[in-house]
């Protein structure tokens, strides 16, 4: 197999200033049920987009699809301005060095400790044993989850999983994070952690983002607050502004029914999108 | 389950078909290139190897012990009964020591790798190792191919072993034989295209065992239901396929050697 150019991958950047990721005229049925059809969006550098939807309507299969993991039937998706539906799976391994994912289930290797699953991709790139658990303790801590360093996936509660889960996306430092529903089935104290995790991930180091939710309240939270490193929690931007690089995007059945601002989306005059606000 | 048309079983058949030979095809391009995963064949071939000793032993031993007792019966009727020690050596060698060790360690380690993949596979943590830059068929298939071959060699080398030994136990034990003389003729029989058939039967099954074994967990679905589906189906199908192979290994095996 020839071998593929090198990307820079540790500069933390992405190659260009252009979107993230570009979805265009999207479809895909899994034995003639059509989940997705022609979907068309992208996300810019910096932006932290919400992708709402009722349960069924294909956000977690958008989610993949954006990452590799599954092949759409027909359109084109570029991510970091390059084409990857046409990739092969070596190709894409290099594309998703710079990506980082939650899922849904938190998806933890669960025959190993939180250290290893969080190391997993350190250790994969041969960073030395030292630095490495160094790294983990930082991530831990970030996610408050310190003393669970060498506790079992099965020992850990539905939140601290996913948190885990969420350390193990961002220990690499991603330029593009993708969050399948990280509040899924969470308590609301949980949530507003999980959601002021995703905040901080957004304002101290500005990581472009999609994010599922299920949870309006939390895709609000989001745009009504900003992280506030010198108190270090997040606060409500004052005036009733908001965050303005968090945007939206509503799937219904497989089609985008909505895509804008928050303001757009509250003032929005579709009866569906209304009643489903309400 | 509903039976479909023949059409579309057949569309299912021929698409397995094509995943088991792309999966194949993918585990073993991926020895040309790093990364490679050494410390995963060890752990693989500890817990296939080691693990699965005391079954083959046991098989072998006692297969080896009805073998002498059933021949002997017969050998009796033709005066032949000083052959039994021929008779053990050749069977196992050639049959019974490589195709039992297969299908004993078919029904231990294709059935482990399948419930193992499959429950990775159904929780997503398939998916998850592919979303952080590792390649599932080389971490967990290529390995366990290369494991169970090398294992499987040695496991049947071991069972024929205790096969002969079992034999002679009967032999000199209960038939009465003389030790010597039936250790010289197990020894005797074993012509070069014996030992090559006998050693080569075990290197197709490893792979069989294997490659049908995670491959069935790879393409697991449908939740835990899925998972017993496919364990089944990776120890149905990897014997089925022992079976079948060794048919066609002994029959070019005769072609070429001419016994
Ligand atoms: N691998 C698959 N094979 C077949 N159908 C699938 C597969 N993955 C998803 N689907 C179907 O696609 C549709 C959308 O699924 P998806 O998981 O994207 O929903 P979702 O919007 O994430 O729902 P939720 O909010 O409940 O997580 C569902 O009808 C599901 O049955
Ligand atoms: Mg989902």
């Amino acid at each position: 197999m020839p071998d593929t150019p090198k990307t820079d991958i540790s500069s933390g950047k992405p190659a260009d200033n252009g979107p993230v990721l570009v979805f265009d005229n999207v479809s895909i049925a899994f034995d003639d049920h059509r989940v997705l059809e022609n979907i068309s969006f992208s996300i810019h550098p910096g932006e932290t987009c919400v992708l709402l939807g009722p349960a069924g309507s294909g956000k977690s299969v958008l989610m993949k699809i954006a990452n590799g993991l599954v092949k759409p039937d027909t359109g084109s998706v570029k991510v970091f301005g390059e084409e990857i539906t046409t990739m092969s799976e070596v190709q894409l391994f290099k594309m998703r060095q710079r990506v980082g994912m939650v899922f849904q289930e938190s998806a933890l290797f669960d025959s190993m400790d939180v250290e290893d699953n969080i190391a997993y991709r350190l250790n994969e790139e041969g960073v030395s044993e030292d630095e490495s658990h160094k790294r983990v303790q930082e991530v831990l801590n970030f996610v408050l989850l310190g003393q669970a360093i060498d506790k079992f996936p099965s020992e850990l509660s539905g939140g601290m999983r996913r948190r885990v889960s969420i350390a193990r996306a961002i220990v690499t430092n991603p330029d593009f994070i993708l969050y399948d529903s990280p509040t899924g089935g969470l308590d609301p104290i949980t949530s507003t952690t999980i959601v002021e995790l995703v905040v901080k991930q957004r304002d101290v180091a500005h990581t472009t983002a999609l994010m599922i939710t299920h949870r309006l309240q939390d895709a609000f939270t989001l745009a009504t607050h900003r992280y506030d490193e010198q108190a270090g929690t997040m606060k409500v931007i004052p005036d009733g502004a908001v965050d303005e690089s968090t945007t939206f995007l509503v799937l219904n059945e497989g089609k985008i029914v909505f895509t804008g601002k928050t303001l757009d989306l509250t003032h929005s005059e579709d009866t569906w999108i209304k009643a489903y606000l309400a | 389950m509903t039976l479909g048309s023949p059409i579309a079983l057949a569309k299912k058949q021929i698409s397995s078909l094509q995943g088991y030979s792309l999966l194949v095809g993918r585990a073993f391009a991926s020895l040309l290139t790093p990364p490679h995963y050494w410390g995963d064949i060890f752990i693989q071939a500890d817990s296939i190897g080691v693990g699965s000793l005391p079954i083959v032993v046991l098989t072998g031993f006692f297969t080896g012990c009805v073998l002498a007792l059933q021949s002997a019966v017969s050998l009796k009727q033709f005066g032949a009964i000083s052959m039994t020690g021929t008779l053990v050596s050749l069977s196992m060698m050639k049959e019974l020591g490589p195709v039992l060790t297969g299908l004993m360690v078919s029904g231990r380690n294709a059935s482990g790798m399948a419930s193992e993949l499959g429950s990775m596979q159904v929780t997503e943590q398939i998916d998850a190792m592919r979303a952080l830059g590792v390649d599932p068929v080389r971490k967990l298939v290529t390995p366990r191919i290369l494991a169970t071959v090398g294992m499987l060699f040695f496991l049947t080398i071991l069972s024929d072993t205790v096969g002969v030994l079992g034999g002679g136990l009967v032999a000199v034990g209960l038939l009465g034989l003389n030790a010597s003389s039936y250790f010289h003729s197990t020894y005797r029989a074993l012509q070069y295209a014996d030992v090559v058939q006998g050693l080569t039967k075990p290197l197709f099954f490893g792979f069989i065992i294997a490659s049908v074994g995670t491959y069935f967990g790879i393409s697991t679905k449908g939740g835990t239901q899925g998972v017993g589906r496919a364990t089944t189906q990776a120890v149905v199908v990897s014997s089925v396929l022992i079976i079948v192979i060794d048919f066609l290994i002994s029959r070019t095996m005769i072609g070429i050697f001419g016994r």
